[in-house]
């Protein structure tokens, strides 16, 4: 399995180093509710197909990513740095 | 159904083993049952076998989606063990091993249960002080357990690497009731002592979707139709979050895969399940002679049922660094297994919030050794709809009460289990 690291390139994925699925956003202020929390903390969808999920390249360029990935073949669709994702999410666009 | 004894065996021996019957009936499905099992595993075999046993409810279905015992079942390093540190794990494995003791007996088939001993390696003070409390546990819940300095470790196996300067062995914990039992036999023998007392196996039969009316399951459709029940158990570990889709349910699980390995086959060689403790591996030798072992899991969401090289060159290094003759061997196949990875490294045996729909998952990647009390429990479960007191702890909402049963303390990170 290899990543294609936006800043780096291709790269074995024992650069990396897998943290989970990132479509997961935690509940801040009000919305922090304990149902949410849990959700937040315990809760996941598991697909089996394409799964947003956090990369970070540990032996490369320390970058956070969020990797599109198929959990039936392991092909993996997309990779781009979480702070971009974090950045269109805090502008109300689609993550 | 024929009944399995030295004597028919000599019997059959000379009369050319023509007359042997099948071990199993191809059973139709009906058009509704008052149980139905989705998942033809150790499990959901186990579980049919006890609910028709113990309950005497043998209006039983076993829907597989490919032949029985296709799954895990078959898939694991056939390991069996108590040895766990935790309330709520320890009495459920304790009654688990007891079962393996008795299984044979129970269902009239050769199981090969081999009680050849667990040793688990420690290489630091720490580590040893550490099974010394694991071990402690076990005794006060009457489990047998020893701790070996390293002469004792030596004399059992005296091919490890005692001069390992980085790893040090400086001895074990010893389960000797633990041991090793033939996978596939577990599943077969299951299955054929389902089907004595009536439960319907259905093979080659896929749940595509669950039926639900108000609240309370109504039956599963099926590749070969749909089939009515009020009752319907899920042991479908590593596809568990698939099916509870089906019924609208999310779960704190994730499916990851776990590879393991098999030697070409070589003389007696180990007599024992060896774990080393620095890493993580695992080894003992099946009759055949292949030595079979793993490792940790790949350590990403998969339902590949295949892994990747980095893994496998993990489960290598461990194997050189505490048995470095392992280095002249070949392996000779190696496979994957898609786990059922829960939130806190233990499993679930509960009832759902959607009534007669009842859940046996999250085995993460110890669920061999837990066969026949899972199925023991969850058939308890289903028949009586409360929880058996072995599997109590495993509930649903132990997530939303904070009840978490982490044997190894590292968090909701299903990866790290």
């Amino acid at each position: 399995m290899r990543i294609r690291c936006p800043y780096c390139g291709e790269r074995d994925v024992q650069e990396f180093t897998y943290l989970g699925d990132a479509s997961k956003v935690r509940p801040e202020g009000s919305d922090a509710n304990t149902g949410a929390m849990i959700d937040y903390v315990y809760v996941r969808d598991n697909p089996a197909g394409p799964h947003r999920e956090f990369w970070y390249h540990s032996a490369g360029c320390h970058a956070w990513l969020v990797v599109v990935r198929d959990t039936r073949t392991h092909a993996i669709e997309e990779a781009e740095p979480a702070r971009d994702v974090a950045l269109r999410r805090r502008k109300g666009e689609a993550a | 159904m024929m009944n399995y004894s030295v004597f028919g065996l000599v019997a059959h021996a000379l009369r050319g083993n023509k007359h042997w019957m099948p071990v199993w009936r191809e059973a139709e499905p009906k058009a509704a049952y008052d149980i139905v099992i989705v998942g033809g595993g150790g499990h959901g075999l186990a579980t049919a076998y006890y609910l028709a046993k113990e309950h005497g409810l043998t209006n039983v279905a076993v829907v597989e989606k490919g032949y029985l015992g296709s799954g895990n079942v078959g898939r694991n390093t056939t390991i069996v063990r108590s040895n766990y540190l935790l309330p709520g794990n320890i009495p459920f494995y304790e009654w688990s091993m007891k079962l393996w003791e008795g299984l044979e007996q129970d269902i009239n088939y050769n199981a090969m249960v081999s009680q050849r001993g667990v040793l688990n390696l420690y290489h630091s003070d720490a580590q040893r002080d550490a099974f010394a409390r694991r071990g402690n546990a076990m005794r006060l819940h009457g489990v047998d357990a020893e701790l070996l300095d390293r002469e004792q470790v030596r004399a059992m196996a005296p091919f490890l690497d005692f001069a390992n300067g980085r790893f040090p062995v400086q001895g074990g914990l010893l389960q000797r009731r633990g041991g090793t039992v033939r996978h596939d036999a577990v599943a077969w023998g299951y299955a054929r002592a389902a089907d004595a007392r009536g439960v319907d196996l259905l093979q080659n039969c896929e749940v595509t979707g669950i039926r639900t009316e108000q609240g309370r399951v109504r039956g599963v459709e099926t590749a070969r139709g749909f089939i009515r029940a009020n009752k319907v158990g899920l042991a479908v570990a590593g596809n568990t979050s698939r099916l509870a889709a089906m019924a609208g349910l999310r779960l704190p699980i994730e499916s990851h895969v776990l590879q393991a390995f098999v030697t070409e086959g070589v003389k007696p060689l180990i007599d024992t399940v060896v774990t080393f403790g620095a890493g993580h591996f695992y080894v003992s030798q099946s009759d055949k002679g292949g030595l079979v072992f793993g490792g940790d899991i790949d350590g990403y969401n998969s339902y590949a049922q295949r892994g990747n090289l980095p893994v496998i060159e993990d489960v290598m290094e461990s194997a050189m660094a505490i048995w470095p003759g392992l280095g002249r061997l070949r392996v000779l196949r190696h496979w994957g297994g898609v786990m059922d990875m829960s939130m806190d490294g233990s499993p679930i045996i509960d009832g759902t919030p959607i009534e007669g729909l009842y859940l046996n998952a999250g085995w993460c990647y110890g669920g061999f050794k837990a066969t026949p009390a899972s199925g023991w429990c969850f058939a308890h479960t289903i028949a009586r709809g409360e929880p058996h007191p072995f599997s109590a702890a495993y509930r649903l909402d132990r997530f939303a009460t904070g009840h978490l049963i982490d044997e190894k303390g590292v968090g909701a990170q299903p990866n790290l289990h």
